[in-house]
């Protein structure tokens, strides 16, 4: 029975995590709003299949995910040959970035804004075109963004140092960069890492600095993911001053 | 409703979704590392369970909960319930008109990044990693707290009207900062944790509320005011992380200062004194 037990510790977790959601919800809902609860079954309904999948999500990950990510940096690690991992690092970024679902939705929407503004042409065609732009733009930024945090695993080059000067370099992009694309730019940061790309990236940063001599997990297996964040802020910034 | 179709859209989206991944991790598995991971099966089982997983989720959540986030964060940037008592929906960012506006963004930034599962997944591992050192709940509500007050103060800055960079480029230096004065152990999870936020549950939601807020204001523009609480929800972790991991280490030197041994704080065991 003791499958049993960990599959209840496991939902009880989720319910943890999910609380709040409803609290938050039911309280705006109900009392804030004044409105009943369109579908309450629908609702219900829905936050168990909610609380079932995090459950599962959070049990994957630990049986394949994690192993998965930390084997292959082991492998890249002992093949030792450098151009495979950044090739694999780049492909990681590149690849999972540009079938993203939240950056396709943020993607659409501001090149329906864009159009509007009058900053691209308001047909179908343009805004297709400079939301595929947008989305291969932030592709691109992620898989360098990936290359070089693995860089900085191999090497130990000190992180605090290398994200400053991307600050600096936003900070001075801000001001030669046109108005419209700031807010864009800015919020492409955010939502480049998918809910699986994180994970994976994780924990192939971690992998990478346990199997190197001298790397610590904690000090130098994280930070893939803050150079994930940033390099898409610079990359729009230039992609909307040329366009 | 949940109709099978709705949900069948969602799996197959989510698989849209593992497709590239999945497709990497194998073409490079066998074209160049040509080495098989231990235990193949039970990494297999665990990649299904995450697929399935993150489907019910997601089908969950976008089935019957964001609908209804989606309407209330229209119904409270709606200039009928903006313009409360006058006939004009205020530009002016201490209007009482906008109270329930700063209460539901903190809220939704706060419930939504604890039930983020990129957020859970990199917190497991850095408990896992630091032995119990850093705790996955107490990173987890600091990153909460970071989105929650990041995504109050955007909502702010679209309502005064407040050039976005100018918050943002003085939170880089917060950052800058702090990052000479937090442990340095804690430095890279920290930045980690400004990206790991936004990503299936936040973004759709809160990218509605700021369009939705800078179109009912008058004199804001979508484009340059509508966007930017993402961005915000990505600053503020870092500086609520570090902040974090210096108040326990603060507290952790102040308790054995006191030589009071009945108070062992977890949060800062790594930091042993030398």
């Amino acid at each position: 029975m003791s499958w049993l037990k960990a599959f209840v510790r496991l939902v009880s977790s989720s319910a943890r995590d999910l609380v709040f959601i409803v609290v938050v919800i039911a309280f705006f809902q109900l009392v804030v709003l004044r409105q009943p609860f369109p579908n309450l079954g629908g609702v219900l309904l829905g936050l168990l299949f909610s609380l079932l999948g995090l459950a599962l999500f959070v049990r994957g990950l630990d049986l394949g995910l994690f192993p998965l990510g930390e084997s292959m940096a082991e492998a890249f690690a002992l093949k030792g040959s450098l151009g495979w991992l950044l090739t694999f690092a780049f492909a990681l970024g590149f690849g999972t970035t540009a079938a993203e679902p939240a950056l396709i939705v943020i993607a659409q929407e501001a090149s329906n804004v864009a159009a509007q503004a009058g900053a691209i042409g308001d047909s179908d065609s343009s805004r297709t075109t400079y939301a595929l732009g947008l989305r291969f733009t932030v592709a691109l930024a992620v898989g360098v963004a990936i290359v070089v945090g693995v860089w900085r695993i191999l090497t130990g080059w000190p992180i605090h140092l290398m994200i400053a000067s991307g600050y600096m370099i936003i900070v001075v992009l801000t001001i030669f960069a046109p108005q419209e694309i700031i807010g864009i730019a800015y919020d492409a940061g955010g939502i480049t890492t998918s809910t699986i790309t994180v994970p994976l990236v994780t924990a192939l940063g971690v992998g990478l600095a346990s199997s190197i001599e001298g790397r610590n997990p904690v000090s130098d297996g994280f930070g893939l993911i803050a150079f994930a964040s940033l390099t898409p802020i610079i990359f729009v910034m230039v992609y909307g001053m040329l366009i | 409703m949940l109709s099978l179709t709705d949900m069948l859209q969602v799996v197959a989206q989510t698989f849209r979704d593992v497709l590239p991944i999945a497709a990497i991790l194998i073409a490079f598995q066998v074209g160049v590392l040509r080495r098989q991971p231990a235990n193949p099966k039970q990494i297999l089982i665990g990649f299904a369970y995450v697929l399935v997983g993150l489907s019910l989720f997601l089908v969950g959540l976008e089935q019957a909960i964001f609908p209804l986030g989606k309407t209330m964060a229209a119904q409270l940037t709606a200039p009928s319930f903006l313009a409360t008592g006058s006939d004009e929906v205020s530009a002016v960012a201490g209007s009482g008109a906008y109270v329930w506006l700063y209460a539901f963004s903190f809220a939704v930034g706060f419930s939504t990044t604890m039930a983020e599962p990129s957020l859970i997944a990199v917190a497991l591992k850095a408990r896992e990693l630091t032995a119990g050192a850093i705790g996955d709940l107490g990173l987890r509500i600091a990153v909460a707290l970071g989105v929650a007050i990041g995504i109050t103060l955007g909502v702010y800055r679209i309502i005064a009207g407040i050039p976005l960079q100018y918050f943002i480029l003085t939170g880089y230096v917060v950052v800058i900062v702090q990052t000479f004065f937090a442990p340095k152990q804690i430095v890279p999870l920290a930045y980690d944790s400004g990206g790991v936020t936004t990503s299936t549950i936040t973004v759709p939601l809160v990218a509605g509320l700021g369009l939705g807020l800078a179109e009912s204001i008058p004199d804001r523009n979508p484009l340059i005011d509508g966007f930017g609480l993402i961005a915000f929800a990505s600053l503020f972790p870092m500086i609520t992380v570090m902040g974090y991991a210096q108040a326990s280490e603060w507290r952790a030197a102040h308790d054995r200062s006191n030589r009071s041994l009945e108070t062992t704080d977890l949060a800062s065991h790594q930091e042993d004194p030398p």
